[in-house]
């Protein structure tokens, strides 16, 4: 016999036991997946961003197809679209949840933050907060090396070169919240939409004296609490020297907006006002 | 006979001591001095002063929160003009007394006189509690709470003790004076803690290149049993505790959380020792240090005796001013030390120098790719692989970090400088070690 005819009769033999042996242990150890699984994970966006709580998207496909309810599953990144058909394939009924977006909470860009000192380090805000407050002279506000940028997986936020401040794409937030996560500073909050994605926010994170403050930005929350006084639904607080607009009691109606005496609060999503043509602070990201 | 030193990696940088043989001066007393609450590792301690409140030199200004931490007392007289926030030494706005100083009263508990008392005869728990109201902290820069260090947990028996006269940083020289003018202080110092720890021996670790000081103590230590002078080769980081530990007596004090005294020994610095002799012996609590002021710009670099909450810019005046192409004012050394952001910080129980860099020696060279030259991996001191270390936190690989022994990094330096590529290891293994 010729050796080549040896060999491919050797090879062709052992590969025809092994292929028996491997379908039999599949049959045998067959697993039943739930097909609905699969068929979730091809809706999710496979981002596996976690801002479901599950891990990665498979384990979240898992977890609606597991569950008996839709109760606590929310897709932090898909549209209320998207969850409605993962209901109809788990046959379950979807409670109306609200979506959410991210909300960068500085409002220190170049212009009203001046630096005092520079960060020569690698460009990252996680090792930058470790050196020292930053390159101002406020410890609490936006650090600038974008950390939240390269954590977002949905091209949802980037950087202003302009202000060197985080820009949120409200199209494209979904509000897992990976970016507020990755933040040193927890300058980023997630909050739920309201219908008309309308907000006001107090712009700052400063918890420094009101003279502090002002002498580092020149749009730092200096604690003076006008906005508390101003707010008729009890919405506002104010905690070492920072207010904050509880967006479950505001109503919307900007009267803190006109009273902050260092524009620190923001409105967005509003029609103009009538009466004032121009507000002091342009936002229409 | 080749001297004794730690095996494991190390480097050499070049030692430039300019203020090796100028004697210590006093520095001027500032006109406000600011009292960080948080001058230490642990808790920071709790102001029990107010606004308008007189205070002499040596006044409790601040409660130890707990046992891992320690008080704060004023080194001034005056009143206390507020109680606010400063940006430290760390670089964050934190709270400080604010003291405006009006004359120099001292508390009438402290003894002033020079007198040098050999014998003590206090017991080993007045001891330990005295230095904790002194509000003693370890001066070689961590600013570990001392009361802490001479308890150790019960199951180690501690049979040496070892005094750090290394000074291995580059610059500074405050140690070496404080032995060359206050060599009999720090005995009595070194007994003292014998004493307390009950150890037989105390190894006194020194670098060959203070021939002065190792002579004049060995002169000294002559007549006294049990404290012996060890010379040890130039080597960068001996001054750091587990280095030391093995150059002195070459047991290796295992990972953390093992601690030296797992391995019987406790470390202490020389400037510790001199200040627990005055805490102990004189009721002197730790209001005032000796500051290396130096740099190559500097027209007069000198060793200043310093009283906390000076500002350091008082200091850099009294060196003759801040040269003009000064870029970054260092506090402490140029391997450890850390960057100032003004010359408003105050003086603190861990400030060991004031470096003044010009923008050459200071600027960071521009970022290149590892090129696997294994340079960090043989000079770390603790046998890590730097490299390895800081691509894991690069890439937010935390696990592989703490797999790979980050938390045994003592930060050091020596990788970063080293590193032919300039990589910012340091910066980001510091960044892995935070996010264990």
């Amino acid at each position: 016999m010729s050796p080549i005819f040896t060999s491919v009769l050797v090879l062709g033999i052992t590969g025809l036991v092994l292929g028996l042996v491997l379908f039999s242990v599949a049959r045998k150890f067959h697993v039943e997946e739930n097909p609905k699984v699969k068929q979730i994970e091809e809706l999710l966006p496979g981002a596996n961003c976690g801002g479901c709580g599950y891990p990665g998207c498979a384990g979240f496909a898992q977890a609606c197809a597991d569950s008996s309810s839709m109760e606590g599953l929310k897709c932090t990144a898909c549209k209320d679209e998207v969850m409605r058909r993962i209901a109809e394939i788990t046959g379950h009924e979807i409670a109306e949840s609200a979506s959410r977006v991210a909300v960068v909470r500085c409002s220190g860009s170049c212009a009203n933050r001046p630096s005092v000192n520079r960060y020569d380090g690698p460009r990252s805000c996680a090792v930058a907060a470790l050196q020292n407050g930053g390159e101002t002279g406020c410890s609490y506000g936006c650090l600038g090396s974008g950390d939240c940028v390269k954590a977002c997986s949905f091209n949802a936020i980037r950087m202003n070169p302009e202000t060197g401040l985080p820009e949120v794409d409200q199209e494209k937030c979904g509000g897992c919240g990976a970016c507020a996560r990755e933040c040193p500073k927890n300058i980023i909050e997630i909050r739920n939409r309201n219908k008309a994605d309308r907000r006001i926010y107090v712009s700052c994170m400063n918890r420094d004296r009101g003279p502090v403050a002002k002498a580092a930005c020149s749009v730092a929350c200096i604690g003076c609490g006008k906005c508390v006084s101003a707010c008729a639904f009890d919405a506002i607080t104010l905690e070492d020297n920072l207010a904050y607009i509880n967006p479950d009691k505001c109503r919307l109606c900007r009267k803190c907006e006109s009273e902050c005496p260092q524009h620190s609060i923001i409105a967005v999503n509003f029609p103009p006002r009538r009466d004032e043509s121009s507000s002091p602070i342009e936002q229409n990201s | 006979m080749s001297l004794r030193t730690f095996s494991t990696g190390g480097i050499h940088p070049k030692s430039n001591k300019l203020t090796a043989s100028g004697a210590i001066e006093p520095a001027r007393l500032p006109s406000q001095a600011v009292f960080p609450l948080s001058q230490h590792i642990g808790a920071p301690a709790v102001p029990c002063v107010s606004k308008g409140d007189r205070v002499r030199v040596g006044t409790q200004i601040a409660k130890a929160d707990g046992p891992m931490s320690a008080s704060v007392h004023s080194s001034v007289s005056g009143t206390v003009s507020k109680i606010d926030s400063i940006v430290d030494a760390s670089g964050l706005r934190r709270p400080a007394v604010f003291i405006d100083v009006e004359g120099d009263e001292w508390e009438p508990s402290i003894d002033r006189s020079d007198n040098l008392v050999i014998n003590v005869t206090m017991s080993n728990e007045k001891i330990i509690e005295r230095i904790r109201e002194c509000g003693i902290v370890g001066m070689g820069g961590a600013c570990f709470p001392t009361h802490v260090k001479l308890c150790p947990p019960q199951e180690c028996r501690i049979d040496t003790l070892i005094v750090n006269a290394v000074e291995c940083e580059p610059y500074l020289t405050a140690d070496h004076r404080l032995i060359l003018e206050y060599p009999d202080q720090i005995i009595v110092g070194v007994r003292i803690l014998m004493k307390t720890l009950g150890v037989e021996r105390a190894v006194i670790g020194i670098e060959e290149n203070k021939p002065d000081a190792i002579e004049l103590l060995r002169t000294k230590t002559q007549m006294v049993s049990g404290i012996e002078v060890m010379p040890l080769a130039m080597k960068y980081p001996q001054g750091g505790e587990k280095q030391l530990i093995e150059a002195v007596t070459g047991r290796r004090v295992p990972p953390p959380p093992a601690l030296p005294a797992h391995v019987g020994c406790v470390v202490q610095n020389v400037g510790t020792v001199f200040a627990i002799y005055e805490a102990v012996v004189k009721n002197k609590p730790l209001i005032e240090r000796v500051v290396t002021v130096t740099g190559e710009g500097v027209s007069r670099p000198c060793n200043l005796k310093v009283r906390m909450g000076t500002p350091v810019g008082q200091l850099i005046e009294q060196a003759g001013g801040m040269p003009e192409n000064t870029a970054k004012i260092v506090s402490g050394g140029p391997m450890m030390g850390r960057p100032l952001l003004g010359t408003d910080v105050p003086v603190v129980k861990g400030t060991s120098g004031i470096l003044l860099l010009s923008e050459k020696t200071a600027a960071r060279k521009e970022e290149r790719n590892c090129i696997r030259c294994a340079k960090c991996v043989s000079v770390c001191p603790m046998g890590l692989e730097p490299y390895k270390l800081a691509t894991a936190a690069e890439l937010g690989r935390w696990e592989v970090a703490r797999e790979s022994w980050v938390m045994s990094c003592i930060e050091c330096g020596c990788c970063q400088s080293t590193c032919p590529s300039h990589r910012p290891l340091l910066d980001w293994i510091r960044l892995s070690k935070k996010k264990k």
